[in-house]
């Protein structure tokens, strides 16, 4: 099966159909990945702020990003469910998409990045990491992230 | 002159109708106006979180709020006059939009709730600062805040539909 047909089949699942014909399931759902969006970039915005040393002072790294851990986590949850239903409605569309091929590398990017490389910044003792090094992880991190929002909003304008 | 008098002005100045239809300037206001989203919401819906009492609950609410107040308040710039901009640039449909309404409706009481946040509880920060879990009543305001928050975006999203319009 072509990744084209897979993506056809979804478009044509009961789900996939029951939000396209629906006149308020798509925006509904849309609504709940922007809020989705807003606690992701909080909490990446915190801990990478943190990083960078432009952000909260009083508390080490480690212990901002096992605060944030679980918003974090929760958050992207809900942004995968909510994309992955969006997706379904409208899966051909996105297959001929550029910014939705971008939206899906940068965003697997940025998780993989996030959880190994800025992590085992945050969680380092202070002064094992080069503050130098942990800036270019915390840059990255918000370049990567920033490329899934940009992308994001760039699917819905076709 | 009336509101939408004044709309109807608005929208046929030079500026309005030149953004009106730019190909690129408008959706890359538009797209600004929701990535910022993540620096301004996203850093209120952290301090709430605070406030609330279920993150961050070893770090001083003073400093989360400080320390974080620049990048917020750089935020809420850029969505204000990005938000002005696309306002100015669809007036009147924007004017007659129910969802619009119920927006500025909601953000008028969130700036109320922070307000009175400010005005009453935060005044005796230093009482609770180190606090896990802040009084009751600084609960309140922050669950409140995200309450309308989220109202707020729902409705922002909604004003792309015009289900509800008067006709003009």
């Amino acid at each position: 099966m072509s990744v084209l047909s897979f993506f056809t089949w979804c478009e044509y699942t009961p789900l996939g159909e029951a939000i396209r014909d629906s006149r308020w399931l798509f925006p509904a759902i849309e609504s709940i990945h922007l809020l989705g969006l807003a606690v992701i970039g909080g909490a990446v915005l915190v801990v990478n702020l943190r990083v960078l040393g432009l952000g909260i002072e009083r508390q080490p790294a480690a212990q901002l990003w096992r605060d944030i851990r679980p918003w974090l986590m929760g958050s992207l949850t809900a942004m995968l469910i909510s994309g992955v239903l969006l997706f379904t409605s409208e899966a051909t569309k996105l297959y001929y998409h550029e910014a939705f091929w971008v939206k899906m590398i940068s965003l697997l990017l940025a998780t993989l990045f996030t959880f190994t490389v800025l992590r085992r910044v945050a969680l380092a003792d202070p002064g094992r990491v080069r503050p130098v090094w942990g800036r270019a992880a915390a840059v990255t991190s918000i370049l990567l992230w920033s490329t899934v929002g940009v992308c994001g909003r760039w699917i819905g304008f076709s | 002159m009336s509101l939408l008098g004044f709309c109807q002005w608005l929208g046929s100045t030079e500026g309005s109708i030149a953004l009106h239809e730019s190909i690129w300037a408008y959706p890359i206001i538009e797209s600004l106006h929701v990535l910022t989203l993540c620096v301004f919401l996203g850093l209120t819906v952290m301090l709430d979180l605070r406030l609330l009492g279920v993150t961050m609950v070893r770090t001083p609410a003073s400093e989360v709020a400080g320390r974080l107040l620049p990048w917020t308040i750089a935020g809420f710039a850029v969505m204000v006059t990005t938000g002005a901009l696309l306002f100015y640039a669809i007036p009147v449909k924007t004017y007659l939009n129910i969802f619009f309404r119920i927006k500025v409706a909601l953000l008028v009481l969130a700036g109320v709730n922070a307000a009175v946040f400010q005005l009453t509880i935060w005044r005796s920060m230093d009482q609770w600062d180190v606090d896990p879990v802040p009084p009751l009543r600084a609960r309140l305001a922050a669950g409140v805040s995200l309450v309308l928050w989220a109202g707020i975006v729902v409705a922002g999203r909604m004003i792309a539909y015009n289900w509800f319009d008067k006709s003009s």
